[in-house]
């Protein structure tokens, strides 16, 4: 198969032209979806899942996982109403609240490096660990009297038209986590580690200390979504973003990062996050209720995985196909 | 290992038996200081109905820890459970308040073969579809519960709507020992028999310790992978008519994190995650050890809402010290290669 047509068929551009034909198929078919009041929602959903997948692509590409991202969001909004309650002010709040995710991080980051233990089981673990002193800090009750300035810009569009304030913060981290990613020798040790740690740790990567930041990196960045999920429903609760691992993990993984590490673009990734959003919010507007789009979200997370490895089967059979071919001529 | 291991015959010395034993007994001393403190606290904490109201919570847990440490000694994982035990419930509930006149065992079955289909596509999607069981399972967790919420929406089926015969298999009992118990013990015993003294239980085990090899020793990974997990659903499909049973009231919610206290069961009780050791009878014992610390935390008048932190601190709790004995294992080896 030529370079172009590999390029064409691979993962990352199929999703992207997936994607385009979603927007476009919606637009013309799912009354109001096309509006700018719905894009800001939809920006608006997007934002937690791709913030959090920024980190998250790194930690698969380099053959980890990070489950608790959703409870260490969830037990950063329960210190937030609770320092908020505390009298505490939110200028103060904010940045401490990132700390509290970045802490969740390092207790990760220590558990899976330091001890060597594997990150599944281990954020498994602080999954029901950190939710857990979600609810012993706020219990069931919420906290909702956060200052209007500051929900008020979460939920706002720039200048009252149709771009929401947070794109911005999206755009910014989002070209920030890429050209990291993919063009620094950082990003291309995370690749090296993915594809073979061993390999990476002898020609130099420092592969534990590597992990543990990213790790960090992920605790500190489910905290700020944390704290941009309780100024959005000006509610700070302990089941704030309860499974929000799931889409997550799915829109990675539906964005061609493999499971098992060491492949993986974030265009790919960003596009993934987009085609569950839209699909979702198209699907809302056409009244499927909200549980039931878990079908929607599970699917894409089982053919993600699935799908890849029929290309693969297919084109394996392509190859030996060209191959007798070849060999009969 | 201490010292006195290292003297033992080669043979013996790591047999995998003495270190599980250990692993098993940890929980037992905890479990034993755990009742010992909160009864000293609050001797009610040993009554009849307390001990009761504990073994028949443990029971429904301990049938899905059965089929997941099943699942996790292969070296796989099913996180699907909590749905499955959801859907399950949901379709028995239904059934039996429709046809009031359906037997008991009508609708365990019914239970079991709900979940084993459940489980089927499991396997079939981590065998045939060559993914990690935990995306898989991660992903039909969402799914299954996804199609209970559709198919009952906001409707419950309310104890009322169910006969009488149904509702009454929670509490009573043969020889004084709760059906619920009962089913409970012979799930465990049967699994413990299989994995134990059985072939394919030996197989189970070979597949974790090491994929490849199992599959050049010519063992059929392939049938026992989708056993392990038809087991696993139907197990948990079975919890559901349990479920349904003692609490006579089913809505789509049914069972909504319960897959992360069933695989706390399995890890506590001594299920390695990379699989390959650990026993059905550990897992059965941890499913009791967090059941009991749950009831201890209401006796002793600890915030309830400590309860999952305490899950989770358990489960990391557990991954370390399944990593201590694996570091003192490769240790003990090295040691003995050097002496050779």
């Amino acid at each position: 198969m030529s370079e172009a047509r590999k390029r064409l068929t691979s993962w990352d551009s199929i999703i992207l032209v997936l994607t385009v034909l979603v927007l476009i198929i919606a637009s013309l078919s799912v009354d109001n979806f096309g509006t700018s009041r719905n894009f800001t929602f939809m920006v608006l959903d997007l934002l937690p899942i791709i913030l959090i997948a920024l980190p998250m692509t790194m930690i698969i590409v380099t053959g980890e996982i990070d489950l608790s991202v959703a409870s260490t969001l969830g037990l950063t909004s329960s210190m937030m109403g609770w320092l908020w309650n505390q009298g505490l002010s939110i200028e103060t709040i904010i940045p401490l609240c990132v700390v509290i995710g970045a802490i969740c991080g390092v207790v990760n980051g220590f558990l899976i490096t330091g001890l060597g233990l594997p990150s599944l089981a281990v954020t498994i673990g602080t999954l029901a660990l950190y939710r857990g002193l979600a609810f012993v800090v706020l219990g069931d009750g919420a906290v909702a009297d956060f200052p209007w300035n500051y929900t008020g810009w979460v939920t706002g569009t720039i200048g009252g038209g149709a771009v929401p304030n947070v794109l911005i913060l999206i755009v910014v981290l989002a070209l920030l986590f890429g050209i990291v990613q993919h063009a620094t020798p950082f990003g291309r040790s995370l690749y090296a580690i993915g594809a073979n740690a061993q390999a990476a740790h002898f020609s130099g990567i420092r592969v534990a200390r590597t992990k543990f930041w990213l790790y960090v990196v992920s605790g500190a960045v489910a905290g700020l979504v944390g704290v941009l999920w309780t100024l959005r429903y000006s509610s700070a609760r302990a089941d704030n973003g309860s499974g929000l691992e799931l889409a997550v993990v799915a829109a990675v993984l539906l964005g061609g990062v493999s499971i098992f590490g060491g492949k993986g673009s974030l265009p790919g990734v960003l596009a993934g996050v987009v085609l569950l959003t839209a699909l979702q919010n198209a699907l809302r507007l056409e009244d499927v209720s909200g549980q039931a789009l878990n079908i929607v979200t599970g699917s894409l997370l089982v053919l993600s995985v699935l799908l890849p490895n029929i290309t693969t089967a297919v084109r394996g059979n392509y190859q030996r196909r060209r191959l007798r071919q070849a060999a009969s001529r | 290992m201490t010292a006195t291991s290292l003297e033992a015959p080669a043979a013996k010395r790591f047999e995998p038996k003495n270190l599980l034993r250990t692993r098993e007994l940890g929980i037992v001393l905890a479990l034993a200081l755990l009742i010992a403190y909160t009864a000293i606290d609050n001797p009610r904490f040993l009554s009849g109905q307390s001990i009761r109201d504990n073994l028949l919570n443990t029971a429904i847990l301990a049938v899905m820890a059965t089929g997941q440490a099943i699942v996790v000694i292969t070296r796989n994982i099913d996180l699907s459970v909590g749905s499955v035990l959801g859907i399950s419930a949901f379709t028995v509930a239904t059934m039996m308040s429709t046809n009031p006149g359906l037997p008991m065992i009508v609708a365990l079955l019914a239970g079991l073969a709900v979940g084993a289909v459940a489980g089927l596509v499991n396997g079939v999607l981590v065998r045939f579809g060559k993914v990690p069981a935990l995306v898989v399972t991660l992903g039909t967790l969402y799914i299954y519960r996804g199609i209970t919420y559709s198919w009952a929406g906001g409707s419950q089926v309310n104890a009322d709507e169910l006969p009488r015969h149904f509702l009454t298999f929670a509490n009573d009992n043969l020889l004084g020992i709760p059906w619920l118990v009962l089913i409970a013990l012979v799930v465990v015993g049967a699994g413990s028999l299989m994995m134990r003294n059985y072939r394919v239980g030996r197989e189970l085990y070979a597949m974790g310790s090491s994929p490849a090899a199992a599959e050049l020793a010519g063992i059929k990974v392939a049938r026992n992978l989708l056993g392990a997990f038809v087991l696993s659903g139907a197990l948990a499909g079975l919890a559901g008519v349990l479920y349904a049973a003692r609490f006579g009231t089913v809505d789509a919610a049914a069972g909504t994190g319960m897959e992360l206290n069933v695989v706390a069961a399995v890890v506590v009780g001594g299920v390695a995650v990379f699989g390959g050791s650990g026993s059905v009878w550990g897992a059965a014992l941890g499913a009791l050890l967090l059941t009991v610390i749950g009831s201890a935390l209401a006796v002793l008048d600890i915030n309830q809402f400590w309860q999952q932190a305490i899950v989770g601190a358990l489960i990391i709790l557990a991954i370390c010290a399944d990593r201590l004995v694996a570091v003192r294992i490769a240790r003990s080896l090295r040691k003995r290669d050097a002496h050779v």
